[in-house]
């Protein structure tokens, strides 16, 4: 099998082509996790996205947390598709497929991929506004790029 | 020589995604690194910057070695 479970692209992402990576006889439930570009934060009008990656690391990172996941809940299968380059509102960002026998995993395993994936992941997001743009940087701890143990939450 | 690589904020603050620069035998660490990257380009702070030597998180006491990449990683907003 030599399809990639992790992707950096460019162009539009297709979910299915996401879905059918971790589809198996012995998954008995996917969950998705799609994350779109948003209009408005906080009240303020963003015109578009522009996403930056180290796509090297960005890809071992991705590899990790599929390591994590396969410690925490060893049945769970993993896809993710991240795009880069400039993205217009609803355009979908990210895309996480997991696969496993029971839906819980695949639920709980999904959540725990997409808050890594803000933890670590050398990705970044600028906001192009009417009146500016800004690199949006969601981390004040630094400990959550060194281990797995902080799980905090933020907005976006 | 060591290569570093520059994203997202920092890259358009400094104006290059890389810097290439000459260890000339002295032994330096992440810490030394950064602090010679704000004064040379003005920063005003690498507080919040991680650093990955050749792909992986490194701390601050970290030795840098010749032929390394040293990636400086502004918080990240993937997603």
């Amino acid at each position: 099998m030599n399809e990639l479970l992790f992707e950096i692209v460019n162009t539009t992402i297709s979910i299915e082509t996401v879905i059918n990576k971790v589809l198996r006889r012995d998954s008995g439930a996917i969950t998705t996790f799609i994350g779109t570009v948003r209009e408005f934060t906080n009240g303020k009008k963003t015109l578009y996205l522009e996403y930056q990656s180290y796509e090297t690391m960005a890809i071992k990172m991705f590899n990790q947390i599929r390591n994590e996941i396969n410690t925490k809940w060893p049945d769970a299968k993993i896809a993710i598709t991240h795009r880069i380059g400039r993205l217009e509102i609803t355009d979908l960002a990210v895309v996480i497929a997991v696969s496993s026998p029971h839906r819980k995993a695949a639920y709980e395993a999904n959540k725990y991929a997409i808050e890594r994936i803000k933890q670590i992941v050398p990705i970044w997001k600028k906001e192009v506004w009417e009146d500016g743009t800004m690199w949006i940087g969601d981390q004040i701890e630094i400990n959550p790029y060194l281990d797995g143990r902080n799980e905090g939450e933020d907005t976006n | 020589m060591i290569t570093i690589l520059l994203f997202a904020n920092l890259q358009e603050e400094i104006g290059t995604n890389q810097l290439n620069i000459n260890l000339d035998n002295k032994e330096l660490n992440v810490l030394h690194i950064k602090e010679w990257l704000k004064k040379t380009y003005h920063l005003q702070s690498l507080n919040q910057v991680m650093i990955a030597i050749n792909e992986c998180y490194a701390t601050d006491d970290v030795v840098v070695s010749d032929g390394d990449t040293i990636a400086f990683i502004p918080p990240v907003s993937g997603g």
